[in-house]
Order: structure tokens, then sequence, then C-alpha cells
């Protein structure tokens, strides 16, 4: 029912079939998520062969309810805010079919009932984010950056598609409900399985997730995917495509289970990558990119939630992100449209005076990101560091002290962007978004504040920890603990600073984002310009064996 | 025998019959296109009233030579699944083809019956259930693609036209002497060059092991060297890169499936002992069609040369699913023939009308397309890609199934062509943002679009088929699967 809407866009292109479409699906979400029951799509057969069978189905879940749910009603505030945000560009119509295209693929994903569809989906999602990053595709910049991000994503692919074929190997199906209940009804056929063969498996699936979800080290995709629009970057690059990835993991997680080295693995390549994008945003300059980078490390807290079996608290974490991340991104663009595309920092200063309500909701935005007691971050961090801190306490260490560098870079962007003083003339005519920007940015507010007291509990299935397992008050404590130390310290450092007080040598690596970019390049690109030189022509092998001889005689000289 | 079973022949003989028309003077472009929208019909009515169950269906046959105790040679066409999916693709390529040819060409009379002739023979050889026809009728297709390089080609043209010429000419002479010793291989009672009676003869009698070591290569060379398979592929860039589009287009699209399609009929169902002792060199041969190439294909700066290895590289997909030697990677195999040769034919249309209008298919030299062509511009990039294998056009499923199937068998080698879809996207994602995205440059400045559906259907008309197989591939397997079961060695 969903898609069928939403195809309906891509051939009438226009603003308001494309929101109208979006509230449609909204409403339907609303719907399913009321029944709460296990809404099914009838089945149709995409390809049947003997001993595979593929069909294109739709299922709805509680863990696909609640996933829609933010898809679809953070999408719906987006769209409405990037009619104000793009009003003036000529590809609107462009625009708005691009991102209708994005919600058709990202609630194929969400409904998907099997291991292909949602890979096809997945795809689709990597293809809308290349077409709209590239949105400007004048930019040789944009151009670049949606070529990088669709290769980063396809080496992730090239992972997920072998994991599903070797699940399909070993199973005989890649529906979730059949797989399910082969691995219930048939331990036996689960252990005469060797464990690496498995984690070889989960491995796979998990690369999906790390193109996706931009983990280490394919993450170098997501910060120049900033060079899309705002509200691309908002819905796509921080609130609903980015986080497909732990809400795959989420969805496969009976099958990871079974492996203890892959959730292993799956736990510190997300606490490394929150720790490692949290340094690198602490020295950004452009405001996108310290959100950015911020997505980096919340996306890394999800994954580690997985990797220490805590889907519930890493769906709970999604959730709130999303809400938070959008109205900070949004409210970025906001100052951003205000300024006349200014992106730096370093530029802005003393916002609150011309941008009130763009000031406020994005104070909530940070206050919710950095966990201040009581808004919606703060309940959902806090869950994930209370398993850590049960899990592992290594993990646990590292979580808590990536809350307090989240703390110290958002204070910093923040004070310095809207506090202080004017820093450029450019600022003083500065103006406030129209209605249709402000109004969304305000809901979303709302929801950041109110977002955590939204149980997710009975809708995600199981708890990872009980809660009386001990240590609550402690975890609670520290994060808060946390909370200040980073806050104050950023507020000590910035609050009166013109430029960058921070220069030493070290700090220097942060904003160089530890040379992963150089290293790719020496690595990969390099080499590969080097074979090109020798290959190219492609003349050193066969040619000049077979061809070769003849090339003596003139009549078939090369030129 | 019913009307029905004189499709087959009216399919050949009409470009036949058209060819001798305007060499009498009917006006050759308008001739050509009814004649190839008429046996796209013809097609159309075949597809439509084709029976589900396995094997050849509205056969006729006539008798030719027959040399009793030696040889007999019938005229004989039929179709089954796997032809029936070849005769979509070409004829579909076919009035594309000749819906793009230039207008004003030169030599027009010539030119037009130089295209017939390519889409007449592959229609021959895609229906001939003779061995002798099937490779005859290739033969005729070849000429007239000779020609058409060699006359009406662009730069570099008789280079690549005699390059192509000795390869393909080399190709077919080990391909006939691998057909001679699969005939005179056979026990001499059932001895046959109907396929219907070979399929019966080799299934009490199959070839000993012996005989099928020796078999195995020369046909896997002989068909290979027209497929392209490394290292007997670089005829195929340079051949393609000056090829006028028509030519382009039949040839990568079409006639190079022919390669394919032989070998899914005499060398995929009747050598499996010969397949084990070969496996390896063939893994080798294939890994390096898309692994090597794959990697020339990205250090190309030519536009048309980079789709030229590009096709070179998908080969190695579809040998890789012909290896699996099970009807889940033969059926991809196929699907992905179908898409690669809509794919192909796509892309290399458009590429020359890239070159026309910039004059240039230098990558430097080229950029900001989209800006000034932008329905030009959707179309390549759609083709660009279903060729780096997008989910929702036909070349996607075709992979996908590939490496399912293939996996059942190889898994080690599986995960290595995987990588292809990495490499793949950077060439393609790279050609389409130095050619489209960007500022416009000297070359792209002063270009005109594609004047709405006018200039565009037969592109369309070749998208809307990708996106048919793409969207919804079952059609075609049903097609194709009975006839992929009994050819499954597995």
């Amino acid at each position: 029912m969903l898609i069928t809407v939403f195809l309906h866009p891509l051939k009438k292109v226009s603003v308001f079939s494309s929101i109208a479409a979006c509230a449609v699906s909204f409403a339907g979400s609303v719907l399913i998520f009321a029944q709460q029951g296990q809404a099914k799509l009838s089945a149709l057969e995409w390809a049947t062969l003997p001993g595979l069978k593929i069909t294109i189905g739709g299922m709805a879940d509680p863990l696909a309810c609640l996933m829609l749910l933010v898809v679809t009603g953070v999408g719906l505030l987006i769209h409405i805010f990037a009619y104000g945000y793009m009003k003036e560009d000529p590809g609107l119509s462009r625009f708005f079919a691009k991102l209708s295209l994005f919600m058709f693929s990202m609630l194929g994903i969400v409904l998907a009932d099997n291991l292909v569809m949602m890979f096809i989906f997945w795809e689709l999602v990597g293809l809308s984010s290349y077409l709209l990053i590239g949105f400007w595709f004048q930019r040789p910049s944009a151009a670049e950056a949606a070529k990088k991000a669709f290769v980063v994503n396809r080496i992730g692919d090239f992972g997920f598609i072998l994991g599903i074929i070797a699940i399909w190997a070993l199973f005989g199906s890649v529906h979730f409900d059949e797989l399910k209940q082969i691995i219930s009804s048939r331990p036996d056929l689960v252990n005469a399985i060797a464990p690496g063969v498995l984690t070889l498996a989960a491995f796979g699936l998990f690369m999906g997730c790390m193109g996706k979800s931009a983990q280490v080290p394919l993450h170098v995709w997501l910060p120049d995917a900033m060079e899309g629009p705002t509200p691309v970057s908002a819905l796509i690059h921080a609130a609903t495509m980015v986080a497909a990835g732990v809400y795959m993991l989420c969805r496969v997680f009976f099958i990871l289970e079974l492996s203890v080295s892959a959730l292993q693995l799956i736990m510190w390549i997300g606490a490394i990558t929150s720790v490692f994008a949290a340094l690198i945003a602490l020295q950004q300059n452009d405001i996108k990119r310290i959100l950015a980078y911020s997505t980096l490390s919340q996306l890394g807290y999800m994954v580690m939630a997985v990797g220490c079996s805590a889907t519930t608290e890493a769906m709970f974490h999604l959730g709130t992100h999303a809400f938070f991340k959008a109205l900070l991104f949004l409210a970025a663009g906001s100052v951003i449209h205000g300024l006349h595309h200014e992106q730096d920092i370093w530029k802005m200063g003393n916002l609150k005076k011309y941008m009130p309500i763009t000031f406020a909701t994005f104070l909530v935005g940070t206050l919710a990101l950095t966990g201040f007691p009581g808004l919606s971050g703060f309940f959902s961090k806090e869950s994930i560091l209370f398993v850590a801190y049960h899990k592992n306490i290594a993990v646990f260490a590292i979580g808590m002290f990536t809350a307090f560098l989240t703390a110290f870079y958002m204070t910093r962007l923040f004070v310095v962007a809207f506090l202080g003083r004017e820093r450029t003339e450019d600022v003083a005519h500065a103006h406030e978004s129209p209605k249709v920007m402000t109004i969304p940015l305000m809901v979303l507010a709302v929801l950041s504040v109110i977002g955590g007291f939204i149980g997710m509990d009975h809708y995600v299935g199981h708890h990872a920890v009980e809660h009386d397992a001990g240590g609550y008050g402690l975890v609670m404590g520290l994060s808060i603990l946390c909370f200040l130390l980073g806050t104050g310290l950023a507020w000590f450092v910035y609050h009166q600073a013109e430029e960058e007080p921070c220069q030493l040598s070290i700090f220097k690596v942060l904003r160089d984002k530890f040379y992963s970019d150089e290293i790719y390049e020496m690595c990969l690109v390099k080499p590969q310009a080097g074979f090109g030189q020798s290959f190219g022509s492609d003349r050193s092998l066969a040619g000049r064996w077979f061809a070769g001889p003849f090339e003596q005689h003139h009549c078939l000289r090369w030129r | 025998m019913t009307s029905l079973n004189l499709l087959p022949l009216f399919l050949v003989l009409l470009p036949v019959l058209a060819s001798l028309a305007i060499a009498l003077g009917a006006p050759a472009r308008k001739t050509a296109l009814v004649t190839v929208l008429a046996n796209l019909g013809a097609v159309l009515v075949l597809a439509l009233s084709m029976p589900s169950t396995p094997g050849y269906h509205f056969v006729s046959s006539f008798p030719c030579i027959a040399l009793p105790s030696f040889f007999e040679i019938n005229f004989t066409l039929g179709v089954d699944g796997l032809s029936l999916a070849m005769l979509i693709l070409t004829s579909v390529v076919s009035v594309a083809a000749v819906a793009v040819s230039p207008k004003n060409v030169r030599r027009e009379a010539e030119f037009y019956i130089c295209v017939l002739m390519i889409s007449c023979g592959a229609l021959g050889a895609f229906l001939s259930l003779d061995l002798f026809f099937l490779y005859v009728f290739h033969e005729v297709a070849l000429i007239p693609t000779f020609l058409l390089i060699g006359i009406w080609g662009g730069l570099d043209r008789r280079y690549a036209a005699t390059q192509m010429t000795i390869y393909l000419a080399a190709g077919s002479l080990v391909l006939l002497a691998g057909l001679m010793a699969f005939y005179f291989a056979m026990p001499e009672a059932g001895r046959s060059l109907d396929l219907r009676q070979i399929s019966i003869t080799l299934a009490d009698d199959p070839f000993s092991a012996g005989d099928q070591k020796i078999i195995y290569p020369l046909l896997l060379a002989g068909f290979g060297i027209l497929i392209s398979l490394v290292p007997f592929h670089s005829w195929a860039p340079a051949g393609y890169a000056s090829a006028p589009a028509p030519a382009a287009m039949l040839h990568a699209g079409v006639l190079k499936k022919f390669g394919l399609y032989g070998l899914l009929r005499l060398w995929v169902p009747y050598l499996p002992e010969g397949a084990e002792m070969w496996v390896n060199v063939l893994l080798v041969l294939l890994l390096a069609n898309v692994l090597y190439i794959g990697l020339v294909t990205m250090a190309q700066k030519e536009l048309n040369l980079m789709l030229g290895f590009s096709s070179v590289m998908h080969m190695g997909y579809i040998f890789l699913g012909l290896a699996s030697g099970n009807s889940i990677g033969l059926s991809g195999a196929v699907v992905l023939m179908v898409s690669h040769g809509l794919t192909a034919a796509l892309l290399f249309g458009l590429a020359s009308v890239i070159r026309e209008k910039t004059g240039t298919s230098t990558l430097a030299d080229l950029g900001g397309l989209a800006t000034k062509a932008p329905f030009l511009s959707f179309l390549f990039i759609i083709g660009a890609l279903a060729s780096m294998g997008t989910p929702g056009l036909g070349n996607f499923a075709g992979e996908l199934l590939i490496f399912f199937g293939a996996w059942k068998s190889y898994p080690e080698a599986t995960f290595l062509a995987v990588w292809g879809i990495v490499i793949s996207a950077i060439y393609t994602l790279r050609a389409v943002r130095s050619t489209f995205y960007g500022e416009t440059r000297a070359a792209t400045e002063q270009v005109q679009d594609f004047k709405g559906v006018i200039d565009a259907w037969p592109y369309l008309l070749l998208v809307a088929l990708l996106l048919a197989i793409g969207l919804q591939p079952q059609w075609l397997i049903k097609m194709i699967e009975p006839a992929m079961q009994l050819i499954a060695p597995l």
C-alpha cells in the first residue's frame, strides 16, 4: 500500500504530491503501529528456481513498525522543511523526485521480508543517496563526493551480498520467517556448521552495515556526503539511511547471535568508531561536518549496542537520535540558509540575536545529544552504557569518554556559532527562516525532549540486561559527570575565543581526520593509477602475443 | 504443420527479401525499419503462443544435402525457451539499431543491407537446430559486421576491422575443428547434426573422458574467441570503439551472445568430465575477465574504449554462470546475456550520439552534458546503472542469480568475482562523472538534447525491456528455466 503511493510522485513530479505521499504513509504507519498486528503484504514471485525462492513481500512486525514511524515521521517534517530550503532552486521538482525515490527505497528496506529484497532496496537507497549528494552536479566537489559515497557503499554491499549467499547456502532460505524457524527448530543443523563459516557469513552481513552506517574503516564517505543539500543531510545522512545499517543488524540479529566472535567484532568496531569520530569532531570548523562526525560517533554507539546484544537499546537510541540529529541538521540548515550558505562556525557568532527560534531549537538538540538529564538522548545513551557496563568494562570506558567528547564538541559548536560576538559583518544581515522551516524545527524539538519517555521496551523484544542488575546509579552518575565536565571545559575554553585556541600539533591530526583520506589515497588510488599506466592500453599481454607479429605489416600499424 | 511453424522461416527470410528489395531500389531506411518491426512482431507472436513444455517447438525442416552414412544436413528451424529469449533480444536490438542508424549515410543501400544481414544471421543462428546452419548463419552475420566497421567505421577503422577479422576468423576455424571433433566423437549409429538427435544419442552413450578432454578446450577456445574471453579479447574494445553505432550495438549486444549460446547448447550439457578436468583453467580465465579487465577498464580515458572493455569484463560473469553448472547459475547467465545485450546496445548507441554531437569521446574533454542534454544524460545514466548492476534493471537479476549459483559450486572463485561489482561501480561512475557532471567544456557547450520521444524512442524501448526484466525477472526465468533444466549437467 505504501509503496504504490510512493511510486506515484516519481511519475507526476511535484512537491506537493511528494509531501502528500509522505503524509499518507506516515498516517499508514501510525495505523499499522496502532494495530500492533503482524501486517503482511502479499508476496509476488521475483525469481523462483529449484532451491532458490525469492519473493517480493513485506512484513511489519514491531521492529519494522517502530522504524516506519521514525522514517515517515521525520521524513514528513524534513520534506516540509526542504520545501522552504529549496524553494529558489531551479531543480526543485528533480529534488523532490529523488527524495521520493529515497523514501520509497527506505520503506522498502524497512518492510522487506527477505534478505534479497532488503539488499535490492539497500542498493536503491544507496543510489538515491548518490543522486541526492550529487544534486548540485555542476559542482565538482559534489560530483566527487557522490561517487565516493557510492563506491564505499559498494564495498560494504560486496560483503553483504556474499553474506546473504552464504546464509542461503547454509540454511537454504533467504526469508526471515523461514530462517528463524529453521534456526529455532533445527539446532542440529546449526551445530553442524563450522563456527568459522558462520562468523564469516555474519561478518559479511555486518560489512553491509559498515558501508551504510559508515563504520570505521568505511566511514570516509559520510563527511563528504555533506556536499548535498542540508535537508538531504538531515534525512539521509543523519536520521534514516545511515541508521538502516543498525536496523539491518537488529533484523538479522537472530543470525548474528549464533556467532560470539562476530558480536565481539561488531562491538569493538562500534566502540572504535564512536571515539574515533568524536575525536575528529573536536577540531572541525564546518558546522555540517561537526554534525556529520557526531552522527558517525552516535552510530558507533548503536552498533556497539548491537554487539552487546542490546538490540532494544540500539533501536531506542536510533529513534531518539533520528529526532535530535534531524533537528540539529535542520537548524544548521536554517543557519546556513540565513547566512547565505556560510558554513564555517568561526564566521558566525551571536546568532541568538538574529535567529531566536533556530537558536532555541538548536539548544534543545545540543542538550539532547550531549545527554542533558531528562532529555531523550540522555535516556537512550544511558541504556546503552548501562549494558556496556555489564558486558565489557573497557567498551564502557570508551563509551563514557565519547560521551565526554560529545559534550565538549557540541558545546564548542554552540558557543562559537550562537553566542559571543558577531565575527563577520554578514552575521548582522542574518534573518530568521520562514515558518515552513521553523515549524518542523519546533516539532522536532518537542520530540527530542519527550522522546525519552516513550517506552520502547515492549516493542523491540527483550532487554540484554535487566535493570535491577545493579550499577544503574553509578552509570547514571558517571554520565552526568561526563556531561558536566565536557560542557564546562568547552565553555571555559571557547566562550571568549575569537579564533581556535587549540593550536597544538596533536589537534592538527584531529583536524586532518587522522589522515583517513590520505591513507586511502596512498594504499588504493595510487597503485591503481600505476596499474592503469602500465596496463591501461592492455597491449602488453594478449595484444603483443597475438596481434604483435602482425603489427610488422604496415597495413596493420596502430595509428 | 500449422502456420505458426513457418514463423521461424519467415523471421529468417524477411531480412533477405528486404535486402533484395533495397538492392533493387526500395527506400533503404524505411524498408529496413519495417522489416525489423515486422520481425519483432513475429517474435512476440512466437513468445505468446509458446507452450510451456520443455523441448523445441514450431519446428520446420527442409532436407538439403544428404551423403548417406557420412552426414546429412537439414535446414531445420525451431524454438525453445533459450532461443526464444535470444530472439527477443535480437529483434529488439535490431529495431533499435536500424532506428538509430544515421539518416544521411553514404552508400545508404549497402549500409542498411549490412545491418539487415547481421540481424538475419543472428536470428538464423539462434533458430537453427542443425549444427551446420548454426555455424553458417553466424558467419553470415560476421561478414557484414566487418564491412560496416571497415567502410563506415570511425578512427582506426582499418586496424580495428583487420584485427577483428583475423581474430574472429581464427576463432571460427578453431570452432569448426571443435565441432568436427564433437561430431566424429559421437557413436556412428546415432551421429547427427541435429540438436535433438544429438541430445538423444549422447544421453544414451555419452562421450568418453578422453574425448571430452580434447573437445572441451577446443570448443572453449573457439567460442571463447568470439566472446572475447581473456586472452582472446583484444579485438573487442578497439573494434567497438571504431564501429558505427548499429554495428557495435548488434555485435556487442547480440552476436557476441552467439558464442555463449553455442556453449550452452553443446559445451555445458555434454562435457561434464571435460569441465572437471579444465575447471581451474576456466576459473582463472574468467576471473581474469572480471578482475584484470576490470582494472584495465578503470584506466581507460576514452568513453568508447571504456564501454568496450566493460563489455569484455561482463563476459566473465556470464562464464561464471556457465561454469557453475546448476540451473540457478545457468538461468542467471541467460538473464545476464539478454540484459547485457540490451545494455550494451543502449550504451554504444548513446556513446556514438555523444561522439557525433561533441566531436570527441575523450573523457577529459567531455563534462557537464547533464546541464546541456538532460534527456540524453538520463538515458545514458540508466544504461550505466544497469551495467554496474543496480537493482531494478535486468543485469542485477542476472548477476545475483549467477552469484547464487556459482557459490554452490565454487565459493572461492565467487568471492573473488564479486569484487567486480566494486570495480564496475568505480569505472562506471567515473565515466558518468566526467561525461555528464561538472562544468561544461568547449566540446559540450553547443550540444543539443534529444527532442523528446521522437529522437529517443529506440533507447526507451531498450530501457523498457531492461526494466521489465529487472523489476520482475520471473517471466524470463519461467521462459528459460525448462531449457536450463535439460542443459544443466548437475
